[in-house]
């Protein structure tokens, strides 16, 4: 039996899917973060994985991987900020509850 | 034909990225979902590892597990009564998004499958980067240098801080 | 003088016009009439030494074949619409030109002078929108100044409108008074639809002739008028005829009703009474000296053409023997005296379109068409000498509506004793428009009737009898002001002579229309350029003198002392007298026209039209568009993963067509 492929998108794609899943139930901001984390990270396995398996001589899928993870870490370090400054004014962070900004 | 120990280090990465990930996105403490997330995370630098990434996994834990969950925990225990559980959406609203979620899947899947003759057959190849190697490339100006992408990720970084003190402080 | 100082006479108008307008209401009201006035001096102190030099200078280029051609100053492109029809702005000067040079300069130096007592009030200050008065009144001059030295019909067109302008404004320079507003909305609407047509006719000729210009048009290679010239011009229409009658006169014909509705022509006249609403001094200049006559100037201006084309000729012709009439018995019974001068300006007007449509041309071509051109010769003098003696009574009649405060005549009466001076010029002004020697108008008037009976004995007859009314009405209006019975005192101020700024222009004036007759207009504004041998011709002056004074005693005895003779003949026949009194019904037929059959019947489902079906296709995609957007709008609820889901869905969405499409 071969480690091909498709075994390591498969799981990257369920993971894709709970992101997905995650950001579209959760209420609390943070978890909607965290779903949004793993929709990131699912993303940078398929570019490592790809880098592995159709060009091993080269090192592009890896460091996007490195530059994406950097991005994630400044998105996230951002947004908590910002939920936190959220919370101190509105004492909730339930996404529902915050939704002053349309017409 | 691969060794029976990697075929199996490779399930157990696999079944816990599955397991953890829907964890994640399940349990009603939000805690708990960071700390699965945490779980997720490792075993995605495990994954690195086994495809001879050290270094991408070493940064994956390094920055992932040891900072972003650090924030997260941070941020829980700064908005959360410990101990509380999260409120549900409404069930039709939950339903709706599972279809869509699903249907997004088996989308991403039947692509996956319908590729399945190219990327069922095709194996990883070795090929070891040892981190001079990746150092050089990260600092080299050549065709294949990254010190562009480098420097404006550290710009950004820069901006990313100031910003977060100016957002996060106390009026 | 050299004659290119004419820009000058030009200019200087359009600059005191922006200077009073943008500084004027930063300085005193005095001042700004004094710098109006003054600007107004040296205006015509040049202009009268450019016409002086036009006509009596004998430099080179001024005199061709013995006759005095027209000088073109300058004359610079301004439009080119083709390689051929191109528009330019430019200054020339012929006799016309020059003649109208210095009757508007005249005029207005006097109105300016005037104005300066007339717009106060009776403690002698001046009035709000003094500064405004005098840039509109500068604002005319340069336009009727422009008129009158067009180079092209274009620029005669531009100008006219802008006179029509400026009159609309001096009309209404009492805006806040109902009648002021409407009486300047008609003058600017029915001069309007003349000036239409006139656009028409213009458009006609051009196409046809390939040009505007009037050295192409009329003057012939001396640079005079020239009925070869206008002969060719008329044939390049190739002798196409519209409805029976060829382009040329249909042209020619609709560029008379644009000068009739500017020179209130019947049945175009209606504007002019009403413009009386005005201030006096602007009724002086505007609606009794200048702009009225710019009809006349226009047809005369293209006269070698008229005379070709006679049909045109006889339409202005019966058109202006009928108007002369009509407005001379309408005068008869008008009692305010604004209005009186106002139809006595029309009757004038008339004359002088008489006798320009009576003319033939004469000089070498006499065979042909026979006549002599008096009748244009008479014209142009009687348009001179009328608008001396004209603006001289207007600005009598201002003078004594100062002092009474009332138009009314039955205000007045037997004012003799206390405004001498005023009583004396309107006498002047009186016997002049009478035509008794050896007043202006006598001269000019005596040459009209001589072109009339030239014509024909009918024509001759016709106008000695308006003659006669002329000198019946003016009379008339003297006696009631001056006469009749002691003036009643309704305030402690008695009437009397007005400040010395008034009084002197009816001084200058007076002094004018005494002498003005024996200005040798035979020799200076002949069609030709050519000298006009002339002659009294003692039997139509006999006539005429007799039956002005035939008209003079009748009037002498009926309004010379209070008695009940009027009031019996009115009651004799008081249908006509009704009639008369109220115009014979003109403004009510306009009103019936325009009301009741044109809003009516055209206008209103018209406009039903545009608000049901036009307006309501906007409405209703206004309408539709706001539904649309009140619909949509609850996609952007503040919930941001509903966002995320549409944007999610449509990914999804997305991608399944890009399989499909690869699929198929």
């Amino acid at each position: 039996m071969n480690l091909t492929l498709l075994m390591y998108l498969v799981p990257s794609l369920i993971m894709f899917g709970c992101g997905v899943y995650g950001f579209l139930t959760r209420k609390n901001m943070i978890a909607i973060m965290i779903s949004l984390e793993l929709m990131l990270n699912a993303v940078d396995i398929n570019f490592v994985v790809f880098n592995r398996f159709l060009f091993p001589g080269q090192l592009e899928g890896m460091f996007f991987t490195l530059f994406a993870i950097a991005l994630a870490a400044a998105e996230t370090a951002l947004a908590l900020a910002i939920i936190i400054n959220v919370f101190r004014i509105a004492k909730k962070v339930d996404i529902n509850e915050i939704n002053k900004l349309k017409f | 034909m691969e060794s029976v120990g990697n075929i199996i280090l490779y399930f157990v990465i696999a079944v816990s990225i599955i397991v953890f990930s829907v964890l994640t996105v399940t349990t009603r403490k939000i805690l708990r979902s960071a700390t699965y997330l945490l779980f997720t995370l490792f075993a995605t630098a495990a994954l690195y590892f086994q495809m001879d990434y050290p270094f991408l996994g070493a940064v994956q834990i390094a920055v992932y597990a040891g900072g972003i969950v650090v924030l997260f925990v941070f941020a829980i225990l700064l908005t959360q009564q410990p101990g509380k559980d999260q409120q549900q959406m409404q069930s039709t609203r939950r339903a709706l998004a599972l279809t869509a979620t699903l249907l997004g899947v088996a989308l991403t899947a039947y692509c996956l499958f319908s590729y399945a003759n190219f990327a069922g057959k095709i194996v990883p190849q070795a090929a070891e980067f040892d981190i001079q190697t990746i150092g050089r490339f990260l600092l080299s100006t050549d065709k294949l240098g990254y010190l562009l992408p480098f420097e404006a990720i550290s710009i950004l970084l820069l901006a990313c801080i100031i910003g977060g003190v100016v957002i996060a402080r106390k009026r | 003088m050299p004659l290119n100082f004419t820009i000058a006479v030009i200019a200087l108008p359009l600059l005191m016009f922006l200077f009073l307008g943008l500084a004027g209401p930063k300085m005193s009201r005095k001042i700004a009439g004094v710098i109006g006035t003054l600007g107004m001096l040296v205006t015509t102190i040049i202009a009268y030494g450019v016409s002086l030099t036009y006509f009596f200078g004998d430099a080179e280029g001024q005199i061709a074949d013995g006759v005095r051609q027209a000088v073109v100053v300058f004359n610079p492109d301004w439009l080119s619409f083709t390689k051929t029809l191109v528009v330019r702005m430019g200054i020339m000067l012929d006799p016309i030109a020059a003649m109208m040079l210095v009757v508007i300069c005249t005029v207005s130096l006097m109105v300016h002078l005037y104005s300066l007592g007339y717009m106060c009030d009776h403690h002698g200050h001046a009035e709000k929108g003094f500064q405004r008065y005098y840039a509109f009144l500068a604002l005319f001059t340069f336009s009727m100044l422009g008129l009158v030295v067009a180079t092209n019909l274009f620029q005669i067109f531009i100008f006219f409108e802008m006179v029509g302008v400026s009159s609309y404004l001096l009309i209404g320079f009492y805006y806040s008074s109902p009648a002021a507003k409407h009486a300047n909305k008609k003058a600017f609407i029915v001069t309007r639809l003349a000036d239409l047509f006139f656009l028409v006719g213009i458009m006609i000729l051009s196409y046809y002739t390939g040009t505007f210009d009037f050295d192409k048009l009329v003057f012939g290679p001396n640079g005079a008028n020239s009925l070869e010239t206008a002969g060719s011009a008329i044939a390049s229409a190739g002798g196409q005829t519209f409805l029976g009658c060829s382009v040329m006169a249909w042209a020619l014909t609709f560029i008379f009703i644009g000068g009739a509705g500017k020179s209130a022509m019947y049945p175009l006249h209606i504007w002019l009474p009403d413009a009386m609403e005005g201030p006096t001094p602007v009724s002086a200049l505007i609606h009794a000296a200048t702009m009225v006559v710019a009809g006349v100037f226009l047809v005369a201006r293209l006269f070698p053409m008229y005379v070709i084309e006679q049909g045109a000729m006889d339409i202005i012709c019966v058109t202006g023997a009928f108007t002369a009439f009509y407005a001379a018995a309408i005068a008869c019974v008008q009692s305010d005296i604004k209005r009186a001068l106002a139809f006595s300006t029309i009757s004038q007007i008339a004359f002088m379109m008489t006798s320009l449509a009576v003319s033939s041309a004469g000089g070498n071509l006499i065979e042909i068409h026979g006549g002599t051109g008096l009748g244009y010769m008479a014209s142009m003098f009687h348009l001179f000498t009328h608008a001396m003696f004209k603006a001289l009574l207007f600005l009598c009649a201002g003078a004594i509506i100062h002092a009474v405060h009332s138009n009314e005549n039955s205000d007045m009466h037997g004012l003799h004793k206390y405004m001498p001076i005023t009583s004396f010029a309107f006498l002047i002004g009186c016997l002049a428009i009478a035509g008794i020697p050896p007043f202006a108008g006598f001269w000019s008037k005596d040459e009209i009737l001589v072109a009339c009976y030239e014509k024909g004995l009918g024509w001759g007859l016709w106008m000695s009898a308006v003659a006669g009314m002329t000198a019946f009405y003016m009379f008339r209006i003297y006696f009631l002001i001056f006469h009749w019975k002691e003036h009643k005192i309704h305030t402690e101020h008695a009437p009397a002579d007005q400040p010395w700024t008034m009084t002197l222009p009816l001084i200058i004036l007076g002094v004018i229309s005494i002498v003005a007759g024996f200005v040798p207009a035979h020799s200076l504004v002949t069609w030709d350029g050519a000298h006009l041998h002339t002659q009294l011709n003692w039997t139509v002056a006999g006539t005429s003198v007799a039956i002005a004074c035939v008209g003079i005693g009748l009037a002498y005895r009926m309004y010379f002392r209070e008695n009940n003779l009027p009031q019996r003949m009115a009651d004799s026949c008081r249908g006509l007298w009704t009639a008369a009194y109220r115009r014979f019904y003109m403004d009510e037929l306009y009103q019936f026209i325009t009301h009741k059959v044109i809003f009516q019947s055209i206008c209103k489902p018209i406009a039903r039209f545009d608000r049901a079906v036009i307006d309501g296709f906007f409405n209703l995609l206004a309408r539709a568009s706001r539904s649309a957007a009140y619909g949509i709008r609850g996609f952007q609820s503040g919930d941001t993963q509903s966002y995320v889901f549409v944007y999610y869905i449509g990914a999804i969405a997305l991608a399944l067509a890009t399989i499909i499409c690869v699929a198929l």
